[in-house]
C-alpha cells in the first residue's frame, strides 16, 4: 500500500505572520504591496524578511532600516516573534483538524499523513484543497503538495505555488524543474552546487552518486537522494497543545476602551477560528496587559525599582463562562463589560490572550423541553446585569443549611437543561400542581431589619410603634426561640413573633393605598368598586414577622407577610 | 381585471415583505393569549391564568397576597422546566419562603434592585434577552407616586417586547400603572387571618398559637383576555369548602396563603 503525505507550506511565514496579527495591513500585502520586515537592535534595524513585491522593488536581505526608508512605495514593519509564534501554532490546529497524524516539521512547514482521510474527504486534490482552505481561515495563504514520499512533498510545497499532487513514481520527473535552492543543506553545499554549475534538481539527480559522495561526502548522497525523490524517512509525530495563546505588542500604547476592543476583537477573531479548527470552545478566557509607566508615577516607580520590583505594570483579567462559547463577539462583549467594570490604571502596550478550551456545549435540548434563554445571549445580559446592580445582587439563591435567619448566599446563575426531564402540558399541570401544593404565604423581608418599639404586657407584644404609627397587636405566635454560632463573633440569639397588628393610621408600606388611586388610569367601575372598599377598611391589619435581638438589645420587623 | 390588479398588488406586498412579517394579510387577534396557570385553582377560574406574550399587573396594599401569588406562579413555572426572573426593586424576595412554595431556586434569576431605575432597566434587559418563561418585577414597596412618574412608554415597550414571544411579564405593584399597557389587570384584598386555636392546657400561656394564614380576595379590574370556555367551567372548590364564603360577583374570588407549618 502506497501512503501517501501532504506538506503545507507558508511561503513568506515571517510576513504572513506579522500581516495575520495587523490585519490593518490589508491581504493585498502580500500579493500587491511591498512589505519588508526589519529586525535588531535599534540603530542596526536590517530587514530580515520581505514580500516578493518588496524583492521586485529592489529590497534586499540585510539592508538597513534608513536604507529601506529611500524606497517610498515600501512598508517597514518590526519582525514579531509572538507573531510568528501565534501563527505557528494556529497553523498547527488548522492541520490538526483534519488528520490527527501531524509533524511539526518548521515554523513555516508542516506534514501531514494522509492514511484513511480518503473515505471522509475524497481524492487527495480534495483533501490538499480543504487543507488550503482551512488555513486560509485563520489567516495563512498556504502551498500543499501532496506525495508518496514525505521529503518530496515538502520540496514540492516549496517550490510550486498552490496546490500539487505528484503520483507514485513521477517525483523525479515533477522536481526536477525545481532549484537546488528548495533544498535544506548549507549554504557553503549550495554554493559549490552552483560553482558546478547545477541549478536544478534534475541537474542534481542527473550526477553519479559515487562521485558526488567522494566530493560532498554523506550530505553528497544525501542530497542526490533528495533530487531524485527517493530518500525515505518516518514521520516524527507531534503532540497536540491544549493550550491557545494569542499576542499582540503595539507601537503605540492604547488608553481607550473603544480602540482596544477592536485589538481584542482581532485577538479573539483568531483564538476562536483556533478553537473551531480543533472543534474546541472556550470556558475561560485570561487576558493580560503589559501597561505603559505613567508619567505621574515615576516616582513611584523609580522606588519600585529600588526595592528590586519588576517596572512593568501589568494587568490581568479573568473571564469565566458557564457553559463552552466559541462566539468571538459574545466574548468581546463580556470582555468589554468586565473592561468597563474595572479598567486598567494605564496605556496598555502589550496584550496577552489565552484561551481554556473545553468541549462545545450540546446545543440541542429535548424536543418537549421548554426554551430557556439563549446561554450565550444571556451571559452578556447576566454580565450587563451585574454592571447595573452589581455582581453581588445578582444570580441564584442557594440555600445554606443553618438555622440562622437569611442563610442563604447568592451563586452565579446558570442554565442547565434537563434532558431527560419532559415537558407536560399546561392543563395536566394545572391540575397536578394545585392538587399537589397549597398556596403558600409569601413573606416580604425587610433588607436590612426595621427597628421597631414593643409595649409587653405579660411578656407579651401588645402594642408596636413603627414609623411613627401605633399599632394594636390583635393576635400573636410565638416566641420562637433560636440561637447560633455563640463560638463566633457573629453569634445570633433570637424571640420571632408573628403579630396580626391593626394599626390606626395608615398602613406601613402601602400607605399610599388608602389614597385616592389615580382616576385617569381606572374607568368609572373600578374607581367606584376602590372608593368602595376604601371605605371599608378604616383601619389597616398587617400580618408581620418581628424578632427580640437578645444581643442587640432590641426589636426588629424581619418583614410582612404577603 | 380589477381582482386581479389587486391579486397582484397583494402578491407584491407579501413579496416584499418576506422574510420579515410572516403573512401580513393574516388577522391576527391580538387578545389570543395562551394561559398557563398561576398554580391557584381559584384565581385560574377568575381570569384564566397568566398570558404568555403579554403584561400583568397584580396589584394590592401591603399584606394583600401578592408575593404570595408571585411565589405560586414562579413555583409552578420552574417545576415545568422554565427559566425565570425575578427583578425585585427593593430586595424583598425571601428564598426560604420561595424555596418553601416550591420555587426551583436553580432556575430562577434574582435581580436585587435598589431603587425603580435600577428595576426598570433590568427588566428591559431581561425581556430582550428572550427565553424567560416569566418574568416577575416586583414595585410592592415602591411609593405609587415613584412608581406613578414612569413614563407610559416604558411600559409600552415593555409590552411590544413580550409580544408574540412566550414570556409573561408579572407586575406587582400597589395600584396599576401600565394602564392599556397591561392586558389582565388583577387586584388583591387581605381577607381574615386564619390562626390556630390555642389548646386547652395552655392557659399559662395564651398566644401558643399558630398562624395558619390568610384569605386573599381578588377582583379582575381589568381583562382582555378570551378566556377559554373549558377553563370558565372549573370547579374552583375541588372538593374542599373554602373557609369563607364566596361573593356573588362573578369577577371576585378568594383563595387562601397557608404558612408552611399549618400543614
Amino acid at each position: 500500500m502506497v501512503m501517501r503525505f501532504a506538506c503545507v507550506y507558508i511561503a513568506d511565514f515571517l510576513v504572513q505572520a506579522v500581516v495575520r496579527g495587523q490585519p490593518s495591513l490589508g491581504e493585498s500585502a502580500l500579493a500587491k504591496n511591498a512589505l519588508a520586515l526589519i529586525s535588531g537592535a535599534p540603530p542596526l534595524w536590517c530587514v530580515v524578511a520581505a514580500n516578493p513585491a518588496a524583492f521586485e522593488a529592489g529590497i534586499q536581505l540585510g539592508m538597513t532600516k534608513a536604507q529601506v526608508a529611500q524606497f517610498g512605495n515600501v512598508q517597514i514593519c518590526m519582525r514579531s516573534e509572538a507573531q510568528e509564534k501565534a501563527a505557528h501554532a494556529a497553523l498547527l490546529d488548522a492541520v490538526w483538524s483534519v488528520s490527527p497524524r501531524v509533524e511539526d516539521t518548521a515554523p513555516d512547514t508542516v506534514i501531514l499523513d494522509l492514511e484513511g482521510l480518503t473515505a471522509l474527504f475524497g481524492a487527495d486534490e480534495k483533501i490538499a484543497r480543504e487543507l488550503a482552505r482551512r488555513v486560509a481561515a485563520i489567516g495563512l495563504a498556504a502551498r500543499v503538495a501532496v506525495a508518496a514520499n514525505i521529503e518530496v512533498a515538502i520540496h514540492a510545497a516549496r517550490g510550486f505555488p498552490g496546490i500539487t499532487i505528484i503520483p507514485a513514481g513521477e517525483e523525479r520527473r515533477r522536481l526536477g524543474s525545481l532549484p537546488v535552492g528548495v533544498l535544506t543543506t548549507e549554504a557553503e553545499t549550495l554554493d559549490i552546487l552552483e560553482r558546478w554549475g547545477v541549478e536544478t534538481l534534475q541537474a542534481l539527480a542527473a550526477l553519479p552518486v559515487l562521485q558526488l559522495s567522494e566530493r560532498l561526502g554523506q550530505e553528497g548522497v544525501r542530497l542526490s537522494e533528495l533530487a531524485r525523490g527517493v530518500r525515505q524517512r518516518a514521520l516524527v509525530l507531534a503532540q497536540a497543545s491544549s493550550i491557545f495563546a494569542e499576542e499582540m505588542e503595539l507601537d503605540d500604547a492604547v488608553e481607550e476602551l473603544e480602540p482596544l476592543s477592536f485589538l481584542l476583537g482581532r485577538l479573539l477573531d483568531q483564538l476562536c477560528a483556533r478553537l473551531e479548527a480543533r472543534a474546541l470552545a472556550v470556558r475561560a478566557v485570561r487576558i493580560r496587559f503589559e501597561l505603559q509607566p505613567s508619567f505621574e508615577k515615576d516616582f513611584q516607580t523609580l522606588r519600585e525599582d529600588l526595592r528590586g520590583k519588576p517596572d512593568v505594570k501589568q494587568y490581568e483579567k479573568l473571564l469565566t463562562l458557564p457553559v463552552p462559547m466559541r462566539n468571538a463577539k459574545t466574548l468581546l462583549k463580556l470582555l468589554r463589560l468586565q473592561l468597563q467594570g474595572d479598567p486598567p490604571a494605564a496605556p496598555i502596550q502589550k496584550i496577552y490572550m489565552t484561551a481554556e478550551a473545553a468541549a462545545p456545549r450540546v446545543a440541542q435540548n429535548g424536543l418537549f423541553m421548554p426554551c430557556g434563554p439563549d446561554p450565550e445571549k444571556l451571559e452578556v445580559t447576566i454580565a450587563k446585569l451585574g454592571k447595573l446592580v452589581g455582581e453581588g445582587n445578582l444570580g441564584c439563591a442557594e440555600l445554606v443549611d443553618s438555622h440562622r435567619p437569611e442563610s442563604f448566599r447568592m451563586t452565579r446563575f446558570v442554565v442547565v437543561s434537563e434532558q431527560n426531564k419532559r415537558r407536560r402540558k399546561n392543563e395536566a399541570n394545572v391540575e397536578e400542581h394545585s392538587e399537589a401544593r397549597a398556596t403558600m404565604t409569601g413573606l416580604r423581608v425587610m433588607r436590612p431589619a426595621q427597628s421597631v418599639r414593643v409595649e409587653l404586657r405579660d411578656e407579651l407584644p401588645v402594642r408596636v410603634y413603627l414609623r411613627g404609627m401605633r399599632g394594636e397587636v390583635v393576635a400573636a405566635s410565638g416566641p420562637w426561640r433560636s440561637s447560633g454560632d455563640w463560638w463566633q463573633e457573629d453569634a445570633w440569639q433570637q424571640d420571632e413573633w408573628d403579630l396580626e397588628i391593626e394599626f390606626s393610621g395608615p398602613s406601613i408600606v402601602g400607605a399610599q393605598h388608602r389614597c385616592a388611586p389615580s382616576r385617569q388610569n381606572l374607568n368609572l367601575k373600578d374607581s367606584e368598586r376602590i372608593n368602595k372598599k376604601t371605605e371599608l377598611s378604616g383601619r389597616q391589619r398587617g400580618l408581620y414577622r418581628i424578632y427580640y435581638d437578645a444581643l442587640r438589645q432590641g426589636w426588629f420587623v424581619r418583614g410582612e407577610y404577603d | 381585471m380589477a381582482a386581479s390588479s389587486l391579486a397582484a398588488l397583494r402578491s407584491k406586498i407579501e413579496g416584499d415583505l418576506r422574510g420579515r412579517v410572516a403573512s401580513p394579510f393574516a388577522y391576527r387577534d391580538r387578545n389570543a393569549f395562551e394561559l398557563v396557570s398561576t398554580g391557584i385553582p381559584e384565581m385560574d377560574a377568575l381570569v384564566g391564568g397568566l398570558p404568555r406574550g403579554a403584561m400583568t399587573e397584580i396589584c394590592g396594599a401591603a399584606c394583600s397576597g401578592r408575593t404570595s401569588l408571585l411565589l405560586s406562579a414562579l413555583a409552578l413555572r420552574t417545576a415545568d422546566g422554565e427559566v425565570c426572573a425575578l427583578v425585585d426593586a427593593r430586595d424583598s424576595f425571601d428564598p426560604l419562603s420561595g424555596n418553601a412554595a416550591g420555587i426551583a431556586l436553580g432556575k430562577l434569576l434574582w435581580v436585587r434592585c435598589q431603587n425603580i431605575e435600577q428595576a426598570l432597566r433590568a427588566t428591559d434587559l431581561l425581556i430582550q434577552a428572550g427565553g424567560f418563561g416569566m418574568v416577575a418585577v416586583d414595585l410592592s414597596d415602591v411609593p405609587t407616586k415613584t412608581v406613578r412618574q414612569v413614563p407610559l412608554n416604558a411600559w409600552f415597550r415593555f409590552r411590544r417586547a413580550v409580544e408574540d414571544t412566550p414570556t409573561i411579564l408579572l407586575l406587582l405593584e400597589q395600584e396599576p400603572h401600565a394602564k392599556t399597557c397591561a392586558s389582565l389587570v388583577v387586584r388583591l384584598e387581605a381577607g381574615e387571618a386564619q390562626w390556630t386555636e390555642a389548646s386547652a392546657s395552655s392557659n399559662y400561656y395564651p398566644f401558643a398559637k399558630l398562624l395558619r394564614g390568610f384569605a386573599v380576595r381578588t377582583d379582575v379590574v381589568r381583562s382582555r383576555l378570551q378566556i377559554p370556555k373549558e377553563l370558565r367551567a372549573v370547579d374552583i372548590r375541588r372538593g374542599t369548602q373554602p373557609k369563607m364564603a364566596l361573593p356573588r360577583d362573578a369577577d371576585r374570588r378568594v383563595f387562601e396563603a397557608e404558612t408552611i407549618w399549618s400543614k
